[in-house]
């Protein structure tokens, strides 16, 4: 204790030597090829709210499951209060009072909001049932303690997202939990909501919580984070006081990583106008997105998950209808009303979920690349199997697809293999512009390269490719050009003279650039 | 207003059972006398109990399709026993019956549990593999009325209260599944379960466990059911109940319980085998085919599908920060 001595220099009573609740120390997890954390290290204070800063992939969500109790870490000790716990599941993590709000609420829908609050501890009365009327009233009291106005006897899914996150919050507060996480709790909130839930995070934090706040949004984390612990890349990359900070310096913190990736990107001379996109809105997703695209272009488009970028091309391609705006291909006027129109003008859409709107997983993988392309596979109206298997060999081949053979159903194949096929199913309709929704999301870093590859090869063939990307090497690596949307709007456009890691982190993030 | 709208479904539900009825009473004035909607009620007493354990199935997103060939096997084998000692108390028969039932649907619950076999799958093999039993055990042979005991025959019988006891067991079992399903911890597992097996694990739910335990139940009151059965009837063979476990998916999905899991009452489940219990019912004392009876339940249960689409729709995403004050 003496070594102390000195650096406290305030009196004892203002400032007590503080101690971490909730202690992480060496933390690593892995997966089967891939380490998701190495030696992390994370602490947590009553009163006080820490920001987990990183990337997409930097570890974050991995580090909430652990947490939870829904990941168990390869290596690494947790203790609470410095005695050493381990939570093997859901419940030891909730018994020792850690609870998570999530960006998409988890909870339940079709129960009422009481029921909510209280599932896995509901109040008992005799007989061991549970006690309707106390549940009620300690409902009321809860919500009311959180300052929402919400009757306990509703069904969550009439709620907005911001009121349930209240129900969430009130249901931490039911377990008496000590530690709260938020996992990017505002990300689908409006500004006065946000507002109400800084003041709920200032009333928790008054209460003694330790809360871990998990953002990509700077105005936030300086607005109401005490500490910051940054990951990159699955490591710790800095840990401190956020008032010792600045916006740049946790910029550098987040992106600083060594360029060691190589990207395939080959030059390209740029040949005429493909499509021109002008002044596209839709009544509450995107607003006034202009940009053209020429021949043996890649663009990218770089923001935050949540900022529109999926939902614009979904409306480009003709899934959902934006209100106002025109699309020009090679000149002429297009009309797209849907996704069979888009095809016929040529432009085709790999959606980031290949599981839900990519690959049909139960038919075989040449099935799976002349699904679109039948017209020209049959013949009078019956299908041709030797004209698919030369179309599905012709297109699969180029893109190096390892399979044992084409027969093979497509949900046995790896999501990089997947993901293959789902191109080469685009590419044999001989598309002008292909959209690349998230294309190396999930899939292993092998396939990552092979996809990137002949990403730059469609265009050196003279094909427009639009990637839509949260990946910032990915982007610095292939992109030509790339746009920056938030909250629905073009936040920049940057060319590749132009694009560094801070500035698109910046424009995404809503930070305004240093006058130069 | 989903809460009003899933009441309003069950009165909706509840009028247009009074609205049978009352059609039916145009055309034979007796149907709607106290006597003859006890008759009714008993008679579908059976439907209701099967009803209900298939209620909490489905809320878990599963589905039994075993239950009849449950029903079957466990009715089979205390009428064995009934031919054997003829003495054993009906009590201790009843207990066999249910035990055996929440045995055979722990087999199922087990092997969506922990062998992860898609329910549908799982209760589609063990209703065959429940009739094959049947026929070993019995040997194809049936057991008729004079070979049961007269006390087994006429336990559901007895009245008490004006009700006879199978009345009484339906009954007791509603009364049961109201407490379970709206006051203990596990019945709100089991809409947990259904409703989000995603979240229910962040909650600590273990969601093949509950499975596991909405299974054993459906197969307890099954067997319960399937010793009711054959006393009502008096007779034991392999091909008993058999079809009746469509009968009892119908009665829940037209008493508004999502076959997508995680919605659904008590009340519902009731009701539904209600009316399918009326219709059946009433078609012969009217002198319609009783071959209607599939059409009009048919049309039922897709009415009631319909109606419970439309009630969920999907909302776009709001991004937009102009568009937040419209919606």
């Amino acid at each position: 204790m003496p070594a102390n001595d000195h650096i406290e220099k305030t009196p004892a009573s203002e400032a007590p030597v503080r101690k971490p609740i909730l202690s992480l120390r060496g933390i690593s997890k892995e997966f089967p090829g891939v380490k998701a954390l190495s030696d992390v290290s994370l602490d947590l204070y009553a009163g006080e709210v820490t920001a987990l800063v990183g990337e997409n992939g930097a570890g974050k969500s991995t580090m909430v499951k652990i947490l939870t109790g829904i990941y168990q870490p390869s290596a690494g000790t947790i203790s609470i209060e410095d005695s050493p716990v381990q939570f093997p599941n859901a419940h030891a993590a909730s018994d020792a009072g850690v609870t998570a709000i999530h960006q998409e609420t988890v909870l339940f829908d079709d129960l009422t909001v009481g029921e909510n609050i209280f599932i896995g501890h509901e109040p008992r009365g005799r007989f061991g049932l549970i006690d309707k009327a106390k549940q009620l009233r300690q409902a009321k009291e809860l919500l009311k303690r959180v300052g929402a106005e919400i009757d306990p006897n509703i069904r969550l899914k009439d709620l907005g997202i911001a009121n349930k996150h209240m129900v969430a919050v009130a249901r931490a507060l039911s377990i008496d939990a000590r530690v709260v996480i938020m996992d990017e709790p505002t990300a689908a909130l409006s500004h006065k909501e946000i507002a109400e839930l800084y003041e709920l995070v200032e009333k928790l934090k008054a209460d003694g919580k330790a809360i871990l706040f998990i953002s990509h949004k700077f105005d936030e984390i300086f607005r109401i984070a005490d500490r910051f612990t940054v990951f990159r890349d699955g490591q710790m990359a800095g840990e401190g006081k956020i008032s010792d900070v600045t916006e740049d310096q946790l910029v550098k913190m987040m992106v600083g990583r060594s360029v060691d990736q190589i990207f395939p990107k080959k030059e390209v001379t740029l040949g005429e106008e493909v499509l021109t996109v002008a002044g596209y809105s839709h009544p509450t997703e995107f607003e006034d997105i202009n940009f053209k695209l020429r021949k043996g272009e890649i663009l990218g488009f770089y923001g935050l998950v949540g900022a529109g970028r999926s939902e614009f091309m979904q409306a480009l391609f003709g899934v959902t209808k934006p209100s106002k705006g025109a699309v020009k291909i090679a000149g002429d006027i297009a009309v797209i009303r849907t996704p069979s129109e888009a095809i016929n003008h040529g432009i085709v859409y790999v959606p980031e979920d290949r599981g839900k709107q990519g690959a049909v997983l139960g038919l075989p993988i040449f099935q799976n690349v002349t699904l679109p392309s039948l017209p020209r596979t049959s013949h009078k109206g019956f299908l041709r199997m030797a004209e698919e298997f030369k179309l599905a060999r012709d297109y699969t081949e180029r893109l190096d697809l390892r399979a044992a053979s084409l027969d093979q159903e497509i949900g046995n194949l790896s999501g990089g293999n997947q993901q293959k096929v789902v191109i080469a199913k685009w590419l044999a309709t001989e598309p002008r512009v292909i959209i690349l929704d998230e294309p190396t999301k999930g899939i292993d870093i092998g396939s990552k390269a092979a996809v990137h590859e002949f990403m730059g090869e469609l265009a050196a063939n003279g094909l427009a490719v639009i990637m839509v990307s949260s990946e910032l090497p990915e982007i610095l690596g292939m992109a030509d050009r790339v746009i920056v949307m938030r909250e629905g709007r073009m936040a920049g456009e940057f060319t590749r003279d132009e694009m560094t890691p801070e500035r698109l982190v910046r424009s995404a993030a809503g930070i305004l650039e240093k006058a130069a | 207003m989903t809460l009003k709208l899933l009441k309003s479904r069950e009165i909706i539900l509840a009028a247009a059972i009074f609205v049978l009825i009352g059609l039916i009473s145009t055309r034979f004035a007796n149907f709607a006398a106290p006597d003859n909607l006890i008759n009714v009620f008993n008679d579908t007493s059976i439907l209701i109990m099967l009803a209900l354990g298939q209620m909490i199935v489905i809320v878990t997103r599963c589905i039994d399709l075993s239950v009849a060939s449950n029903l079957a096997l466990a009715g089979m084998i205390v009428a064995i026993i009934n031919t054997m000692v003829p003495g054993l108390p009906v009590p201790i028969l009843l207990v066999i019956s249910v035990l055996v039932g929440a045995l055979m649907g722990a087999i199922n619950g087990v092997l969506v549990w922990k062998v992860d076999i898609p329910p549908i799958v799982v209760t589609l093999g063990t209703l065959t593999i429940f009739r094959g039993v049947i026929f070993l055990i019995s040997d194809g042979q049936w057991i008729n009325a004079h070979e049961m005991s007269d006390g087994f025959k006429a336990f559901p019988r007895i009245v008490f209260l004006g009700l006879p006891l199978l009345s009484w067991f339906a009954i007791a079992t509603v009364a049961a599944f109201v407490l379970l399903v709206t006051r203990t911890p596990l019945g709100r597992a089991f809409f947990a379960v259904g409703g989000n097996p995603h979240a229910a694990v962040y909650t600590g739910i273990n969601v093949g466990y509950t499975r596991f335990v909405a299974f054993t139940i459906s197969g307890a009151i099954a067997g319960l059911a399937g010793y009711l059965w054959v006393a009502r009837y008096a007779v034991a063979y392999v091909d008993i109940a058999g079809g009746f476990e469509l009968e009892v998916v119908a009665a829940c999905v037209i008493g508004g319980i999502s076959i997508a899991g995680g919605i659904g009452s008590v009340g519902g489940a009731v009701l539904g085998a209600l009316f399918l219990g009326i219709v059946k019912n009433a078609l012969p004392v009217v002198n319609i085919s009783p071959f209607w009876q599939l059409a009009i339940s048919g049309a039922a249960i897709i009415i009631a599908v319909a109606f419970n689409a439309s009630s969920e729709r999907k909302k776009g995403r709001v991004i937009l920060k102009k568009a937040e004050q419209i919606t």
